[in-house]
């Protein structure tokens, strides 16, 4: 069912059971957000994107639409309430921007500036940032508590999405903060570091314990399990520095786990093998790719011609995608045995 | 009336009959915890002790608060025959000589008695319950409250105790809802919602499962209604909540109750244990095939989790956060998403009575849009703090100089602060209002669920407002941006304001920012913290003015904005303030006016109380020269 809505004096049509949030987000017109997230079930409590809906200050987020609604997303009320709000969140931020890895990327800063703070107004505020050290236990990514500004998308991400639901909110009041059981480090929870919390962080509160400045980006497909999630590698000269998940991947929409994010270190091992090796006499000695696989294929054609094509057996390998496997026991079956295996299966 | 019911009665009426023709004296101390809180337990046990050693005969009862706590521990003596007479501020000494003097003998002791209830007491004593303190009030909910044993179903019966239920029993649900609305009774807990219309949106919708929920999760500082009803009248929120199981179709309750209650959680239990032996609780009540049952759930402590979103989340196993709007009425999906109906202690309590009574009588007291009657914890700078109950519309003065009896010692009254950390202060001026939920609300305070605190002229409404802003700050519960932030940073302001650090503009910026935290918190918590700011400001601008703009604390309380001094004219160089300084910051010998070493001084105040009245050379001073010259160490 469709709902007339006037958003700005824009007369809009919507569909029933969205957002005030949404709906503006269809018609072009910008509410400043901090703790929604639009993979997330709604939270409600940054209070930043504030409307004036049918006379009343509502958040945008959280309130449906209905028939007939008339939407001011810029009445003098709603900016004085939404530049409150950005105050008070930045006198207890640390405002170090230049220090922080996601200057320039910041959800904060963008709508610092959207709901336009002025220094002369800052001068009144009382700043406080509270002295929690880091918490850098985790190898990948660390938690630096004086840029949180408590939005719970970590929280809701790690819970809706990831179904761990290590860390919550902790303590209370303006002491509130992510935490997790028995406020202990973050390794010692069971957190799985996939890292899910650190790409959806708004601020530079979780950031990557090595920062990595990437160069280009390459799709490609992730090499750990037969899932095959999508992946974008992003590479500095030949090295491979970081690597996110491809939210227009249909397998995984963005998602990755520990190994995915964080295993890729074994790409630049200077002991990684880079080309076949063939034993002679006892030791095992570098060839090319053409001599590796006429020796495959020579013993293959030798051991089916003295025994039969059963004492044939291949076992592949998850780290290959569904389509190099099926390529796999494809050419087993055509040489006429049905012993294949796959490592995920043992 | 249900046959069940009239055999429970009439036994209870028979023991009480009994009681009464006994020749046997009764005693009652005032066992609450604001009595056991000034020793009564140890009252009780001395006479006991003393009752079973000399083996006099005369039972004793441990009661509820009456509310004069000014006279705490109170010990009453009814002799057959003769009125109940009330002792003040007994220890386990004076309590011998009470039992010595008017058990054994016949001396009524005037000069330990406060005084007697009823008719034909002694000359020398006065009538208590038509003096200053009770003439103007009307005690409806607080009726059982230190007359009755708390921990005896029975009294509780006997003074016209579930008759409301057994009456509800045989009423159609809709017929009660309808009295309810008829009487115009509003929930106690401080907004003031129509209770009828809201157990009407709870008995609609159809579910599988309803709950009953009393809110005793009291939390506002120097409030202490609940916890007294509690103690005293556990049978009347028990038989109200069942009624209220009853009407909307609801076979279980909770009870809210913070765990720093532990004599009221204890009373609780003892009676839902008695009441369901008596089949007024449990399953098929009173024979009518109506099932009820009630839980105690213990508050960990949290302010916050006396909003009703946050409670049913605390109950739920989460954490007490108020869930934000828009979100589906707790009446419709509220503990484990079935329709759930929260009412506060006061309301429950009242409910029996309203039914038995009937609305006309509910609406005869108070006033036409706030029927009925407020309790109020009268506390702060008053000659007789305690819990009152008044009818609804009763002038704020009337309160404050006849039941409270005027400002402690004969200071200058300067605002009443009502309802606890969400409310606001009123001066003198407002001293006529009446009070009722909407009158308090359009002056800029709030009745709140009762607390009233009387504030004098030697207190800072500065520090006031600082006082119960540190609490909200502590109580916020960190979800939204507005109340934890906001909080914390009006705090602050008011905290740079106390201590000398005020700057132009802040008092404009704390009603900027007070408007926008009223406007974009969550819940009832964040958009009434700034209240006490905001009324403050609006009454007494002229203090936050002169803490700013010449640094004086016009009160004298604000610590770095005073300094102590010596006038030398008037020091007779007693040498006791140089003795007692614990910083050996005043020096002098004899003969020779004292003075205070500024650098040294730490401004504990004891010199200044330790100097004598009739010299009162230790003086206060505040104001930016008066700094300015203790600083230089010109001043001494």
């Amino acid at each position: 069912m469709m709902l007339k809505i006037t958003i700005n004096g824009l007369d809009i049509e919507v569909e029933k059971g969205i957002t005030v949030f949404e709906a503006a987000e269809q018609a072009g017109i910008y509410i400043p957000p901090l703790c929604h997230h639009p993979d997330l079930p709604t939270f409600g409590g940054c209070r930043i994107c504030m409307v004036d809906a049918d006379g009343k200050i509502v958040t945008a987020c959280r309130a449906p639409v209905k028939d007939g609604m008339i939407v001011k997303t810029d009445t003098e009320e709603v900016r004085k309430v939404r530049l409150t709000n950005v105050e008070l969140i930045l006198a207890s931020h640390n405002k170090d921007c230049q220090g922080c890895s996601r200057n320039n990327s910041c959800r904060l800063q963008e709508v610092s500036a959207f709901v336009g703070i002025n220094q002369d107004r800052m001068r009144k505020i009382r700043r406080s940032v509270e002295a929690v050290k880091p918490d850098d236990s985790n190898p990948f990514f660390h938690r630096d508590f004086t840029r949180c500004i408590l939005c719970g998308i970590c929280i809701r991400t790690c819970e809706e999405i990831n179904g761990v639901a290590a860390i919550d909110f902790a303590f209370r009041g303006f002491h509130t903060r992510v935490s997790v059981l028995g406020d202990k480090p973050l390794k010692d929870s069971k957190c799985e570091s996939c890292g899910e919390c650190l790409v959806r962080c708004p601020t530079g509160a979780l950031y990557l314990a090595k920062p990595a400045l990437v160069e280009r980006e390459v799709e490609s497909v992730c090499t750990y399990c037969g899932v095959g999630c999508g992946v974008k590698i992003g590479v500095r000269g030949d090295r491979v520095i970081k690597v996110d998940g491809n939210r227009d991947n249909p397998v995984n929409r963005g998602d990755l786990c520990v190994k995915g994010r964080f295993g890729f270190d074994f790409i630049n091992h200077p002991e990684r093998l880079k080309k076949p090796k063939i034993k002679k006499d006892g030791i095992f000695v570098e060839a090319t790719w053409d001599e590796a696989l006429d020796f495959i294929a020579d013993k293959m054609h030798d051991i089916k011609a003295k025994h039969g094509a059963d004492a044939l057996g291949a076992i592949s390998s998850a780290r290959c995608s569904n389509e190099e496997n099926y390529l796999f026991q494809k050419i087993f079956r055509a040489l006429g045995t049905n012993n294949v295996d796959h490592c995920a299966r043992l | 009336m249900i046959q069940k019911f009239d055999v429970i009665e009439k036994e209870a009426l028979e023991n009480l009959e009994k009681e009464q023709k006994s020749d046997i004296p009764q005693i009652y101390v005032g066992c609450a915890t604001c009595g056991n809180a000034t020793g009564a337990q140890s009252v009780v046990q001395t006479i006991t002790d003393k009752l079973e050693k000399e083996n006099i005969k005369a039972e004793i009862k441990e009661v509820g608060c009456i509310g004069m706590c000014f006279a705490e521990v109170l010990l009453d003596v009814i002799k057959p025959g003769q009125p109940r007479i009330s002792y003040h501020g007994v220890t386990p000494e004076t309590a011998e000589e009470i039992v010595d003097s008017y058990l054994v003998k016949d001396d009524h002791r005037p000069d330990l008695a406060l005084g007697y209830f009823g008719e034909g007491g002694p000359a020398d004593v006065e009538r208590i319950d038509t003096g200053d303190v009770f003439k103007n009030q009307q005690r409806v909910i607080l009726k059982n409250c230190g007359i009755i044993d708390p921990e005896n179903i029975n009294e509780y019966i006997a003074h016209g105790g579930y008759k409301g239920l057994a009456e509800a029993l045989e009423m159609k649900q809709e017929d009660i809802i309808s009295v309810l609305k008829d009487s115009g009774l509003r929930g106690r807990g401080g907004a003031g919602f129509p209770a009828g219309r809201k157990w009407e949106s709870c008995l609609k919708p159809q579910a599988d499962q309803k709950y009953v929920i009393c809110n005793a999760d009291e939390g506002d500082p120097g409030a202490f209604m609940d916890r007294s009803v509690l103690e005293g009248d556990p049978h009347s929120v028990i038989e109200g909540m069942t009624i209220a199981g009853y009407t909307i179709g609801s076979s279980k309750g909770y009870f809210y109750v913070r765990a720093e209650y532990p004599l009221a959680i204890k009373r609780l239990r003892k009676a839902i244990a008695q009441a369901k032996e008596k089949n007024l609780l449990g399953d098929d009540i009173l024979g009518t095939g109506f099932n009820f049952d009630l839980e105690i759930f213990q508050g960990a402590g949290a302010f916050v989790c006396g909003e009703s979103t946050a409670l049913v989340m605390s109950i739920e196993g989460n954490r007490g956060w108020p869930k934000p709007l828009p979100r589906p009425r707790t009446t419709e999906e509220g503990l484990w998403g079935k329709p759930t109906l929260l009412n506060n202690v006061k309301t429950f309590s009242v409910v029996p009575q309203v039914l038995s009574k009937g609305a006309d009588w509910f609406k005869s007291i108070g006033t036409e849009g706030s029927p009925g009657t407020a309790v109020f914890a009268l506390t702060g700078k008053i000659n007789r703090s305690g819990l009152i109950e008044v009818p609804m519309g009763i002038e704020l003065k009337k309160i404050i100089y006849e039941i409270g009896g005027g400002i402690l010692d004969d200071k200058k009254f300067k605002a009443v602060q009502t309802g606890g950390p969400s409310g606001g202060c009123l001066p003198e001026d407002k001293l006529h209002l009446a009070v009722d939920f909407d009158t308090l609300v359009k002056a800029g305070s709030m009745m709140g669920s009762g607390g009233m605190v009387v504030i004098d002229e030697s207190t800072c409404m500065v520090d006031v407002a600082r006082y119960f802003l540190d609490f909200t700050f502590e109580e916020s519960c960190g979800q939204c941006v507005p109340c934890r932030q906001g909080t914390q940073q009006m705090l602050e302001i008011l905290n740079d304001i106390c201590e000398g650090r005020g700057r132009e503009g802040d008092i404009e910026y704390l009603l900027e920012m007070g408007d926008s935290i009223i406007k974009g918190s969550i819940c009832g918590l964040g958009q009434t913290a700034p209240n006490p700011v905001l009324s403050t400001i609006q009454y007494f601008r002229d203090e936050y003015e002169a803490h700013i703009k010449d640094h004086a604390c016009p009160a004298l309380v604000c610590k770095n904005l005073i300094v102590f001094h010596i006038d030398e004219e008037k020091c007779t160089a007693c040498g006791r303030c140089r003795k007692a300084c614990p910083v050996e910051a005043i020096s002098g010998e004899k003969k020779v006016p004292h003075t205070i070493d500024q650098n040294k001084c730490t401004k504990c105040g004891i010199c200044f109380q330790e100097c004598p009245e009739r010299f009162s050379a230790v003086v206060r001073l505040t104001g930016k020269e008066n700094l300015a010259a203790a600083a230089s160490g010109k001043e001494g």
